[in-house]
């Protein structure tokens, strides 16, 4: 598995342990949940596990937490095997998906928790306490009990809870799935600057591939129980190595194209380089993302391999994302919503594909060739 | 939530000639019928059931205010009898009211430190074996006393050579209250996310006896109430298993008392107090059972 060196610079320079995975395996039954995976984390380095469910990724994490056993492998924290350990000594912050404060207690008592049982004196938990409600912003809210509280700062208070008995490690399971779109995306940003500021070397699972690329220093695409690319978001967004990278991460056009054998691939008259220069001569399918197509109207409108008809405009916000019928496929284009409101259903428009390295895949070729 | 409001989501999808005011009043003017109509329907049926409890109730309280049974008349000396009655050879009654009490209190407290630890590991750990123990907790439910005390005067005897104390009693009583206990339990343990909770607590340090006793038992403090009071009730009023094991707590005391003095006006007055304080409890219970403020 090639390990791209971005990211790792930046977090070298934080504290916080690094943490290794090694040939960690997990059947469920017949199932396999993980197969012999392999994950470094470095010192003070978020790393997110990205998938879809059923991938994986919170089996992973919940491993690397003690709260399931692996089948084979082992976990490395800080140079120490704590494989064996059970979830209480493994000295971890967690905040799950589901909001798990404590009901019966408050937020400072909540946040206190994990102190109180490693009995520090009272002074010391309320003192590290507020400090930690004050970092998630909560203060006002320390007397407060969990049904009082949003679930977002539910989710901020289990930050604080997690982070008070400084764990060697910050583990966060879909934290953010149960809130809507625009306090997800608040305590998103939140949950990085909090984790740069206190330099915790940090896993994230989610399988919303935008929280993914906005939050992660590095980012592991899984599927069927193994990392298929792991590497900084530019690098998984922009060159993708499978096929399966592509389509998860971001949206991509599936067009037939003919590889030149020497680095590129001609799809639609359209010439473009290619992720994977070794590709051998012959048919394949290319994975064009929409961002790379451009859409202009008012020209020729004869007939040729990137001529067609727009069929649907969806306004996104600021793009809108404009679907052009072909004749034998669609296309879908990324734009300005300034420039797709010029646009019109029906209207006779002309494709430009941008030069982007693409991926392109063999295999499916005479498939969809067929 | 999806709103249910039948006016607002339903009037889009009525064709146009059908849509507005008129049927919305329409549908609104029959459930008002139809609601008065069940209003009616429970102030009846309340009335009938509060008669044919009250009545009884009214009554036994009217005798235990007489002087002597249907004298007529006005005493409270069948109450201040509670504290002194005695029958020859059998204990004082306030001594068997005592018993009974601390019975009750010994059987809900053994119920629970039975029942709560259990529970809780069984959904923390081996939850596929939670049909079993619930069957095992309702059977007592389903076996008559008289069976019961068959099956257990063997262990009875072998008890009763080495303490004789009607204390003993709870060791049947836990069993007996197993149905009951293990229902209100569950329904304290099903309202706690067992497993997030557990999992927050055991990643914060705790050990699995914190994770039970401080985290978990403490969120279903609802249910282990319910599951006290109902056990508590019940050995209040348990005659036959007492009876035909030879013990002598209250409700045996009063049937004692009864067939030597048929109208003994304290049995009114102890028969009331004990409805009325179990009552009490339930109410209690039905009332401590309402969801705080806000709460959830």
């Amino acid at each position: 598995m090639s390990v791209p060196a971005t990211g790792v610079s930046s977090a070298a320079t934080r504290s916080g342990v690094e943490v290794r995975l090694e040939g960690l395996s997990r059947h469920y039954g017949d199932v396999k949940a993980l197969d012999g995976l392999d994950l470094t984390l470095h010192q003070g380095e978020l790393v997110v596990l990205l998938g879809p469910s059923g991938c994986g990724k919170t089996t992973t994490l919940r491993l690397l937490a003690g709260l399931e056993d692996a089948d084979t492998g082992r976990v490395m924290v800080g140079g120490q095997d704590v494989t064996g350990l059970p979830a209480s000594k493994r000295d971890m912050g967690m905040v799950f998906q589901a909001y798990s404060l404590f009901p019966h207690m408050t937020v400072k008592d909540n946040v206190a928790f994990g102190l109180k049982l490693r009995h520090k004196p009272r002074a010391e938990r309320d003192k590290r306490a507020m400090d930690m409600l004050e970092l998630v912003g909560l203060t006002t809210q320390a007397g407060r009990y969990a049904h009082q509280l949003s679930g977002g700062q539910q989710q901020r208070v289990a930050l604080a809870r997690a982070l008070a008995i400084q764990p060697q490690v910050l583990l966060l399971d879909e934290p953010l799935s149960a809130l809507d779109a625009k306090v997800r995306a608040q305590l998103r940003d939140e949950i990085r600057r909090i984790q740069l500021e206190v330099g915790t070397t940090t896993l994230f699972v989610t399988h919303d591939q935008e929280e993914a690329l906005a939050i992660a220093d590095r980012v592991g695409v899984m599927r069927d129980g193994r990392i298929e690319q792991l590497g900084s978001p530019v690098d998984v967004y922009t060159r993708p190595e499978t096929p399966f990278v592509a389509e998860f991460v971001g949206l991509s056009n599936r067009l037939a194209g003919e590889a030149t054998g020497s680095g590129t691939v001609v799809v639609r008259g359209a010439t473009l380089p290619l992720v994977d220069a070794d590709m051998p001569a012959g048919p394949v399918v290319a994975q064009v993302r929409p961002e790379a197509v451009t859409v202009t109207s008012g020209g020729s409108t004869e007939a040729g391999p990137l001529t067609g008809t727009v069929i649907a405009i969806t306004f996104l916000g600021a793009t809108s994302r404009v679907t052009v019928d072909l004749g034998d496929t669609t296309v879908m284009a990324a734009m300005a919503t300034a420039e797709a409101t010029s646009l019109a259903a029906g209207e006779r428009v002309t494709l430009t594909i941008r030069p982007n390295p693409v991926l392109v895949s063999a295999e499916s070729a005479a498939a969809s060739a067929g | 939530m999806a709103s249910v409001d039948a006016g607002g989501a339903v009037a889009p999808a009525i064709p146009s000639e059908l849509a507005g005011a008129g049927t919305a009043k329409t549908r609104r003017g029959l459930h008002g019928r139809r609601r008065r109509r069940l209003n009616v329907f429970r102030y009846i049926a309340f009335a009938v059931f509060g008669v044919f409890f009250v009545l009884p109730l009214l009554a036994l309280l009217r005798m235990s205010l007489e002087p002597a049974a249907g004298a007529g008349g006005w005493s409270l000396a069948a109450w201040k009898q509670i504290v002194s009655y005695t029958v020859v050879g059998t204990p004082s009654l306030i001594s068997r009211v005592i018993v009974t009490l601390e019975l009750g209190v010994i059987t809900a407290a053994a119920m629970l430190v039975l029942l709560v630890p259990t529970m809780i590991w069984i959904k923390l750990k081996v939850p596929w074996i939670s049909r079993t123990v619930e069957f095992l907790c309702l059977l007592p439910l389903t076996i008559p006393a008289i069976v019961l005390v068959v099956g257990l005067v063997p262990v009875y005897n072998w008890i009763q050579q080495r303490n004789v104390s009607t204390f003993m009693l709870f060791w049947v009583y836990v069993v007996l209250v197993l149905p009951y206990a293990y229902r209100a339990l569950a329904a304290g343990l099903n309202s706690v996310d067992v497993k997030t909770l557990s999992e927050a607590a055991r990643g914060l340090g705790a050990s699995w006896f914190t994770v039970m006793f401080r985290i978990i038992a403490p969120n279903m403090r609802q249910g282990i109430l319910n599951a006290s009071l109902l056990s508590f009730s019940l050995v209040l009023g348990e005659f036959p298993i007492a009876y035909l094991l030879l013990y002598v707590n209250l409700q045996v005391e009063m049937y004692s008392i009864s067939r030597n003095t048929p109208n003994a006006s304290v049995l009114f007055s102890t028969s009331f107090a004990v409805l009325v304080f179990t009552f009490l409890l339930l109410l209690i219970l039905s009332y401590v059972g309402r969801p705080r403020r806000g709460r959830r």
